[in-house]
């Protein structure tokens, strides 16, 4: 019920002001001779010039060539390649060891889940007045904007044979070295661990934003109605943050397939805990097989737009979707 | 935690509340803890004698505060200064192309009707969704072909011509500065180029302002593309420096710990300074 009453109005006022606005600049030109003359066709092209010769270089143009190359056997290096059809394409679908990364992505996966909890508590717990509100919202987002190399550093301290978490666990008594980095499982565990830690204070703001754009006056309608704080977050901060939320399951998903830094810097992809982009990477720029790695990333691409065009046939009504 | 001011909101009026305000508390300070506590560690590790790193435990404090040796090892033997200024001088060309660029990228779209309009709206907007690094096998060949690679000038080109979110941002911005503007200094005789550099450019202020600091925060952090585009040492940024400098002073962590809060600190600096343009910056990027 409260569902549709909190959310209509927002979308209905963004309409509103933004449709009458761009109208009169379209329909009906103030000074018609200016508009006619041929100069006015060509300026916008001039402003455009360099952003498309820039975005077709280096956007347009890799994409182009990707799916060209993954066709070939080209080693990135050799003049001649030959067109090999399918036969990449075979090849990652059918050696295991080429495979077997995508399943890594699931610990990010899971992490990302719980990365949007927490995220999702703190930023409700945080739109409430609290005290030192800034000195903790300030703590939870900092990591987000600490250096990948950096964070990678500080974690193989944490994590290494009685290094920061070890001391920490032995306080409480669980007691023993373990090798956090020492077998696949504890290793991309521990990994995924080091993701939450680093993005979970963006998802926090950007909850923390959305809830906080809700007006007050509906808690407090809520509140003289008698509603609990459930009640309150279930009908009236849920609906409000919807579409930020299903932005971060999407950011969710196309991260854990796309995660680089983190497993590289620490591991260099060791123990099992190589993930796609390691794998591609390793593949076009120490094994020479731009082909093979070609392949690798096409599959990646169409797997990031799927996953995009799912989500926006299931939230058509977003804020992911500005012109 | 249990003198709390009484707030509506937080205690709900009723006595069971206090319980949860101070769980809520609690659950922020073990949060704060979780966060903190890898990078008190390093900072006290950096501050060690190696003698105490490999006797003493992770936890243990240092004896000499003030032993800032292994900062110095860091940043002569890690080529910190190098790396400094080379990224100063990716982030200032960067930024400034890319404000540029968005600006009149978005000036162009919005200020303007032409044919193929909607064509160019498109290919920004599916460019949103090609995610950088799985097209970088291709793109490395496209920048070779230039004969950039090694030079600063690929990360800059990179930043410069990639970055669709600011497009986004200073396009939602122009729409709302009125038409009026433009109208009335073109009936002073204003042309279009000095419409955009004396009516719109300062007019985007705000815009250009979160532009700046996203921009800024992610190149000063970026890894990926520095690593693969600029191997030679000399090339270093300060994330390649740092990742670097790993390789021989594997096991002196004093000395990786002084380099990493020596990466960490400017950007805590700048965070304390600016944190409500940074909140909202994130979050207007991110969401696009």
């Amino acid at each position: 019920m409260t569902d549709t009453t909190s959310k209509a109005p927002p979308a209905h006022a963004r309409h509103a002001t933004s449709s009458p606005r761009r109208r009169p600049g379209r329909g009906a030109p103030p000074t018609r001779s200016w508009h006619d003359h041929p100069l006015r066709r060509i300026t916008p092209w001039l402003f455009l010039l360099a952003p498309l010769a820039l975005l077709i270089t280096f956007t347009y143009i890799p994409v182009g060539n990707m799916i060209y190359y993954s066709f070939t056997d080209w080693d990135g290096v050799s003049p001649d390649r030959e067109i090999v059809g399918l036969d990449n394409y075979t090849q990652l679908f059918t050696r295991p060891e080429l495979f077997r990364v995508f399943f890594v992505s699931f610990y990010y996966l899971a992490a990302s889940a719980v990365q949007i909890v927490i995220a999702l508590y703190f930023a409700t717990v945080l739109s409430f007045d609290l005290r030192f509100r800034n000195f903790f919202k300030g703590i939870l987002f900092f990591p987000y904007l600490i250096n990948g190399v950096a964070i990678g550093f500080v974690f193989l301290y944490f994590f290494q044979d009685g290094g920061t978490l070890d001391s920490v666990l032995s306080w409480f008594g669980v007691g023993g070295d373990h090798a956090w980095l020492g077998d696949p499982e504890s290793a991309n565990t521990s990994l995924a661990g080091v993701s939450v830690w680093r993005f979970t204070g963006l998802n926090f703001v950007l909850f923390l934003g959305a809830i906080q754009s809700i007006p007050g006056e509906l808690y407090e309608a809520a509140q003289l109605d008698g509603a609990s704080r459930w009640q309150q977050f279930r009908h009236i901060i849920a609906p409000g943050i919807r579409p930020v939320l299903s932005l971060s399951v999407i950011l969710a998903i196309s991260g854990s397939l796309a995660v680089f830094e983190i497993p590289y810097i620490m591991t260099g992809g060791a123990t099992g805990t190589s993930t796609f982009v390691i794998q591609t990477v390793k593949l076009a720029f120490q094994f020479n097989k731009t082909g093979l790695a070609s392949a690798c990333a096409v599959v990646l691409l169409l797997i990031i737009l799927v996953v995009t065009w799912v989500q926006r046939r299931l939230v058509p009504d977003d804020k992911v979707d500005l012109v | 935690m249990t003198t709390l001011a009484p707030d509506d909101r937080t205690t709900g009026g009723t006595g069971r509340p206090r319980i949860g305000t101070a769980l809520t508390y609690l659950s922020l300070v073990v949060a704060s803890l979780v966060v903190l506590l890898p990078l008190v560690v390093v900072l006290f590790t950096s501050l060690k004698t190696n003698h105490e790193v490999t006797d003493g435990g992770a936890l243990s404090l240092p004896d000499d505060w003030l032993n800032f040796s292994n900062y110095a090892t860091a940043f002569n033997d890690g080529h910190m200064l190098t790396a400094f200024g080379n990224t100063a001088f990716i982030l200032l060309l960067s930024i400034t192309g890319t404000v540029l660029i968005g600006s009149m990228t978005a000036y162009a779209i919005d200020r303007f009707e032409f044919r193929l309009k909607k064509t160019v709206m498109a290919l920004f907007l599916i460019a949103t969704l090609v995610p950088g690094v799985t097209t970088q096998v291709a793109t490395f060949q496209v920048v070779n072909s230039f004969g950039l690679v090694d030079t600063r000038w690929a990360p800059i080109l990179l930043y410069m011509g990639t970055d669709i979110v600011s497009i986004y941002i200073f396009l939602q911005f122009i729409r709302g500065i009125p038409t009026s503007l433009d109208e009335a200094a073109r009936l002073d005789g204003a042309n279009t180029f000095t419409i955009y550099r004396k009516i719109i450019f300062p007019l985007l202020k705000p815009a250009i302002a979160t532009v700046v600091i996203v921009k800024g925060i992610t190149t000063y952090n970026d890894f990926y593309i520095p690593f693969l585009y600029m191997p030679s040492e000399d090339k270093g940024t300060i994330s390649t420096a740092l990742f670097r400098f790993k390789g021989p002073f594997g096991a002196h962590w004093e000395s990786i710990s002084a380099g990493a809060i020596l990466v960490i600190l400017p950007t805590l600096l700048i965070f304390l300074f600016l944190q409500r343009y940074i909140y909202n910056g994130f979050a207007q990027g991110a969401t696009k």
